[in-house]
């Protein structure tokens, strides 16, 4: 347990630890009361039974959620590569000395910041087509999802921009690169490998938000849960198993983003000096403003 | 313009109904994380590890995995509840993760000291933590609770998939009938922004009047 944790109580004694053991009893026994009432809710519907568990053992079944997992993915990476590489150039639009590029790029980020990613997915579900802009599927769900998401990647992107030291533009500056140079070969390499670690936690965000794949209908992990359940009548069972995987790849990432965070800094030499002025790995809705 | 005055009572019902599920979602999600943070922060171990795996969990799994299986799903083992109130619940669950985290961020901001003269002068753990440690804590982190809260306001729309009719779903529906989607769908995202500006309005004026300046 780390120095944090402990601030609210001391080394405990005897007394403290009973009651530690006694809070501990509780916790288990409700713990395990609710167990048992969720096993019991699905042994009197019958949704324990084995044959309704028995074809996620099958291969076919497997095949069919992983195929799911895949496209997820796939979906995912492309939206991470295109949003990762606009919210750049957002971020960069948003820090130029060009006052309507400025203004441009920081309409777009406080627009699209704050219009859910339904209501685009709608726009291009709905709307689009009539203007003649009928994209394949895997485009409909991946373009929405750009679209939201470059706008945090910007916030990302310019926050670490931003938390860089000063000196480091005026030191450039002042070796005579211009400040197109001075952002590529000095600001950008820094600023982004403090960043990993938000950019990863980013990346959990956006793999959680291709599951908007079951409102397009495109079967990525969701909506294949939902076609698998409608042949199988396995409802609960598959949608626990789909949110298994979710879980289990996502809590990868999230561990692998806090590696980073913590080996941050801790490479190239440059022994974490600046890390402590590092915002946070950014989850969802903590985007500094 | 005119699809718009003509669906008025359609559209302004979805308002309404985003405005109810954000303001409930985001009382429960607040209880629900000043909850999980303190689990997170006991001096208990198994309390600590259950507050721990609601965060993993919840953080991991996307909210419309989580409203599918609420909604579609548990009626199989005999749990229903009204749709609004399952979306309410699901979303609450889901961001009082996030709510959880940014509450313990506050609270490691609160110096040591405060706790330890707290304990001083014999506060037990949940006193100090009610009187001491989170007023201060929950001060230093108004601004990401705001910004939690404006993701949550975009979150709700998620509720539309699984047949909440609210904003971003009456939108849709007047747009099916009028076939004017330029309109509608600029009328609704402008609503949108308009909550979230009020919501960072707020926050910025809670800011101002609450939080300590060190």
């Amino acid at each position: 347990m780390n120095k944090t944790q402990q601030i609210l109580f001391d080394e405990p004694g005897p007394r403290a630890q009973r009651r530690i053991r006694i809070a501990t009893v509780l916790g288990a026994v409700l713990l395990a009361g609710a167990v048992v009432a969720a096993v019991y809710q699905f042994a009197s519907h019958g949704e324990l039974a084995a044959a309704r568990w028995e074809p996620f053992t099958t291969w076919p079944i497997w095949r069919y959620l992983l195929n799911g997992l895949w496209a997820t993915v796939r979906a995912a990476a492309a939206t991470a590569v295109l949003s990762a590489a606009l919210g750049l150039l957002l971020a960069l639009g948003r820090l130029s000395t060009h006052r309507p590029l400025r203004w441009l790029a920081g309409a777009y980020v406080e627009i699209f910041r704050t219009v859910p990613t339904l209501l685009l997915i709608y726009v291009t579900l709905f709307a689009l087509p009539q203007y003649g802009l009928n994209f394949p599927l895997f485009w409909k769900l991946v373009v929405p999802l750009v679209v939201s998401n470059s706008a945090a990647f910007a916030e990302i992107f310019r926050s670490g921009i931003l938390a860089l030291d000063r000196g480091q533009t005026e030191a450039g500056l002042a070796v005579g690169l211009r400040r197109g140079q001075v952002m590529a070969l000095v600001v950008l390499p820094q600023a982004l490998l403090q960043l990993a670690p938000s950019l990863v936690s980013q990346l959990v965000g956006l793999l959680k938000d291709t599951s908007l794949g079951f409102v397009v209908s495109y079967t990525e992990l969701l909506y294949s849960g939902q076609v698998l359940s409608s042949y199988t009548h396995l409802l609960i069972q598959t949608f626990l198993v789909v949110a298994l995987i979710y879980l289990v790849v996502n809590a990868s990432l999230s561990k692998f983003a806090r590696v980073l965070q913590a080996r941050n800094g801790r490479f190239g030499g440059r022994r974490g000096r600046r890390t402590a002025e590092l915002p946070p790995p950014l989850l969802e809705g903590n985007t500094p403003r | 313009m005119e699809a718009l005055t003509a669906h008025l009572s359609e559209l302004g019902h979805g308002l309404v109904t985003t405005v109810e599920l954000t303001v409930v979602t985001t009382v429960g999600a607040m209880l629900l994380g000043i909850v999980v943070a303190t689990l997170r922060i006991a001096p208990v171990p198994l309390l600590r590890a259950i507050g721990t795996a609601y965060v993993e969990v919840f953080q991991n799994l996307p909210l419309l995995a989580l409203l599918v299986l609420f909604v579609f799903a548990l009626p199989t083992i005999g749990i229903t509840f009204p749709l609004f109130t399952s979306a309410a619940i699901v979303i609450a669950v889901y961001e009082g993760a996030y709510l959880a985290e940014a509450i313990r961020a506050g609270i490691n901001t609160v110096g040591v000291g405060q706790a330890e003269a707290a304990r001083a002068i014999g506060l037990t753990f949940g006193q100090s933590l009610r009187h001491v440690i989170l007023p201060q804590g929950l001060r230093a982190v108004i601004q990401p609770i705001g910004n939690i809260c404006i993701a949550l306001l975009m979150n709700t729309s998620l509720a539309a998939a699984v047949g909440v009719v609210e904003l971003t779903q009456a939108a849709n529906t007047v747009n099916l009938v009028e076939a004017q989607p330029i309109a509608v769908f600029t009328g609704a995202g402008l609503a949108y922004m308009l909550l979230a500006l009020i919501i960072g309005q707020v926050t910025g004026l809670l800011e101002r009047r609450l939080a300590i300046v060190r």
